[in-house]
């Protein structure tokens, strides 16, 4: 055959093929075969043990089943195999990717040799923690006419046979285990009215307890505690009071509490002693405090609650009338620490209007201030009242409606949503910092339409000049107040929250530069980096099994992280270039 | 029969509520007229919207069934009147006496474009400034919108103002 011959025949073959194609498309094609039920359980899944209250208040060296491990807010693993000796030899395990974009910000929760992890996108991933095989994936679709500001995760928490799940569109799900399967939902709050959920849940005393998002988009805020079991509401209890609510003095007379913000985007911690949580709140809502003229409680604030009823124990309110957007997302951890020679049942806070909080648990939820004193640079509080801790503010840094304000730490603050790490080995406080930002704002009139932004302000940022580092790793010792050690980062801001272990190391990514690095605990130092495919700003875990010591976290740049990229990158052209996104969960081991 | 007709009676009441719940979160359709965001409910006609800006809000309006498509933020419509001299092809096709149509959802992360950009014509969203120009089919000038604004295709009916066409692209964003 010729050439053009066996090309003619080839034609005429895929003719023919087509045709039949055609033809057979016309007729009804058979049934696909069914699966003959659901899917088998795998072996891993099907001898899980449930969680129990006892675990939760002491978890297994190996686990890590909340979203700092421990209820105190530590994010410290006891697990010493490896250490700053042989951190050096540290390889990777296993790597899945999420599927997602955004910031994966959520740490994998690993109990019973099973990583529970959260993703951007409503989605919950089951994975066998030691091979990394992909045992379910639950995925909640978001309304398309949903305003997420804040498209991320902070992880899912496990109790009994249950998975709980804070779904971004304020709606609060209990899965199986076992399958992934939905037990219950419950609706939390309206999406339409910008409320979202960002956070992971807290589960204590046989309730579920979360909170909502949306300071940036008139919501109230508050915590609800819902039974675990069933998923009914059990109580809720709001950061803004309404006339009449203890604060309430605190608000003017018109209707700003119903917008007033007071967010709570981080799960609280939580003391067994006493059953109280403590939770940190938000700004206000709009942001000008001139435009809601007084205190404002209970925001960027901490509260106790009373977890059997939700009531409000004890509080206190970090800086009142908040005009910075400085949220005080994070609570503070619970750990007692010396002062002036004397031992201090206290709490510390790391808080973002650049001042490190020391803080006392007092009789009855009472909370009682030590001292406090800025560990980034900050030209807003001229002093602090010795006895109560109420900052005297310097007005000219206090923006308002039409008035212009330039301040540091930046509206983002000298730290932001990632946790800190406190090692009792150590005795040290790590803090993932961003120092020599500022910016200025200037507020304006707005008006509330529901769902809708309602922010009235406009924002710069710049680096304070002669800044030789952005994003600092420090360590402060708690029982001398003094900071101990610090890494600076030249060239990036930082977004790592920090894993401490009782090997002597510490963990952090953060960095634009896509690196996940180990610290020596007790100096500082860089002892190993590993570079993943984008920005490492989620929780790090460290777990067990079979004895053996894993590390894990999520990488996937987004969300503030990218945002306050964009800025510097006005500030400084080509300096800060694009950091892709997409996720993936890394695992690392010894060989 | 009579079955039938007993069970219209019993389903018909709330299969009513379910068609109007579902007429206002659909998308504006042909003929719809627009109402005003939080004003006057009279449909509007060119002469409302402020000749060279800045942008108002409005829900489409279904004349026939009387309903305010307000069941999404997604139908929220932006109108702006400018000088159509300047306006592209396409634009002018759209436009009635100068009014253009766009969805106000920016289609980055969906915050409503609320910013009018005056010395430039250029219209702004607050949260992560992305511009647009509303004179060339609302096209991207700047920021990390990855589409244009869809256009909204506007006609006249008795003197007010009209959908003439549906959304030229999807309105909203995609949900991470």
């Amino acid at each position: 055959m010729s050439r053009y011959a066996s090309a003619a025949a080839c034609l005429a073959g895929g003719l023919a093929l087509m045709l039949s194609a055609a033809a057979a498309a016309q007729k009804a094609l058979p049934p696909l075969p069914q699966p003959s039920g659901p899917a088998p359980v795998p072996a891993i899944l099907q001898n899980y043990k449930p969680v129990t209250a006892d675990e939760l208040k002491k978890p297994g060296d190996g686990d890590w089943p909340m979203y700092r491990r421990t209820y105190d807010g530590w994010g410290y693993s006891p697990l010493a195999e490896i250490t700053p000796a042989n951190v050096g030899q540290l390889k990777m395990a296993w790597t899945l990717e999420t599927g997602q974009v955004e910031g994966h910000e959520a740490p994998p929760i690993v109990v019973n040799g099973v990583m529970f992890v959260a993703t951007p996108g409503n989605q919950v991933l089951a994975i066998d923690a030691k091979s990394g095989d992909l045992l379910w994936r639950y995925k909640r679709p978001i309304p398309e006419d949903m305003l997420l500001l804040h498209p991320t995760s902070r992880g899912v928490g496990v109790y009994g046979d249950k998975v709980y799940f804070a779904a971004a569109d304020a709606v609060l799900v209990a899965l199986d285990a076992k399958t992934g399967k939905e037990v219950w939902k419950t609706k939390v709050e309206d999406y339409t009215h910008g409320y979202y959920m960002t956070l992971s849940p807290l589960i204590a005393d046989g309730k579920v307890m979360v909170g909502c998002s949306g300071g940036e988009l008139g919501i109230r805020g508050f915590v609800a505690a819902f039974d675990a079991e069933t998923g009914k509401p059990v109580w809720k209890t709001y950061t803004v009071p309404a006339p009449g609510e203890p604060g309430s003095d605190t608000w003017p007379k018109g209707d700003q509490w119903k917008t007033g913000g007071g967010s709570v985007w981080i799960m609280g911690n939580y003391d067994p002693a006493t059953n109280l949580a403590y939770w940190g709140t938000g700004n206000g809502g709009p942001w000008m405090g001139d435009q809601r003229p007084g205190d404002n409680l209970f925001t960027a604030s901490v509260l106790a609650l009373d977890v059997a009823t939700g009531a409000i124990k004890g509080y206190h309110q970090y800086h009142p009338n908040e005009s910075w957007d400085w949220d005080e997302v994070s609570p503070p951890i619970l750990v007692d620490y010396r002062h002036n020679g004397r031992v201090i049942h206290g709490l510390v806070d790391v808080a973002r209007d650049g001042y490190l909080w020391e803080l006392a648990r007092v009789d009855g939820g009472k909370i009682a201030f030590v001292a406090g004193e800025p560990f980034v640079k900050q030209n807003v509080f001229t002093s602090l009242d010795p006895k109560t801790g109420r900052p005297h503010v310097d007005p000219a840094r206090k923006p308002g409606t039409g008035k212009k304000a330039d301040f540091c730490p930046s509206l983002w603050g000298g730290k932001d949503w990632p946790p800190v790490a406190y090692s009792p080995k150590t005795r040290l406080l790590y803090i993932p910092a961003n120092d020599n930002l500022c910016g200025t704002s200037i507020g304006e009139k707005v008006s509330y339409s529901p769902g809708e932004r309602f922010v009235g302000a406009t924002t710069t940022l710049y680096i304070a000049p002669g800044a030789d580092h952005i994003g600092e790793l420090q360590a402060w010792n708690l029982d001398t107040g003094k900071k101990v050690w610090s890494h600076p980062f030249a060239n990036s801001q930082l977004w790592g929250p920090v894993l401490a272990t009782g090997g002597g190391l510490v963990f952090m990514g953060g960095t634009n530069d896509r690196y996940f690095r180990a610290f020596d605990a007790a100096t500082g130092k860089v002892l190993w980096q590993f570079r993943t495919g984008s920005g490492v700003i989620g929780v790090p875990v460290a777990f067990a099994f079979d004895g053996k010591e894993y590390i894990a976290v999520q990488s996937g740049w987004g969300v503030d992280s990218a945002r306050m990229q964009a800025r510097l990158n006005l500030v400084r052209p080509y300096q800060f270039p694009d950091v892709p996104q997409g996720g993936s969960i890394w695992v690392f081991a010894l060989e | 029969m009579t079955l039938a007709a007993g069970l219209g009676l019993v389903v018909a009441p709330r299969l009513v509520r379910a068609d109007e719940e579902d007429a206002k979160r659909e998308r504006p359709q042909p003929g719809d007229l627009l109402v005003k965001i939080g004003g006057d409910p009279a449909p509007l006609a060119a002469k409302d919207v402020p000749q060279g800006g800045p942008q108002i809000l409005a829900w489409p309006f279904d004349p026939a069934g009387k309903t305010v498509r307000d069941g999404s933020r997604l139908n929220k419509v932006l109108l702006l009147r400018l000088d159509p001299a300047g306006f592209d092809e396409a634009t002018k096709a759209r436009a009635v006496d100068g009014v253009v149509a766009y969805s106000a959802i920016c289609p980055h992360a969906g915050c409503e474009v609320s910013r009018w950009l005056a010395p430039v014509q250029h219209l702004e969203c607050p949260c992560h400034f992305s511009q647009y120009d509303p004179k060339a089919g609302g096209a991207v000038i700047g920021g990390p919108a990855p589409r244009p604004l869809p256009a909204l295709p506007l006609k006249t009916v008795d003197g007010r103002l009209a959908v003439a066409r549906p959304f030229t692209a999807r309105a909203g964003f995609q949900q991470s």
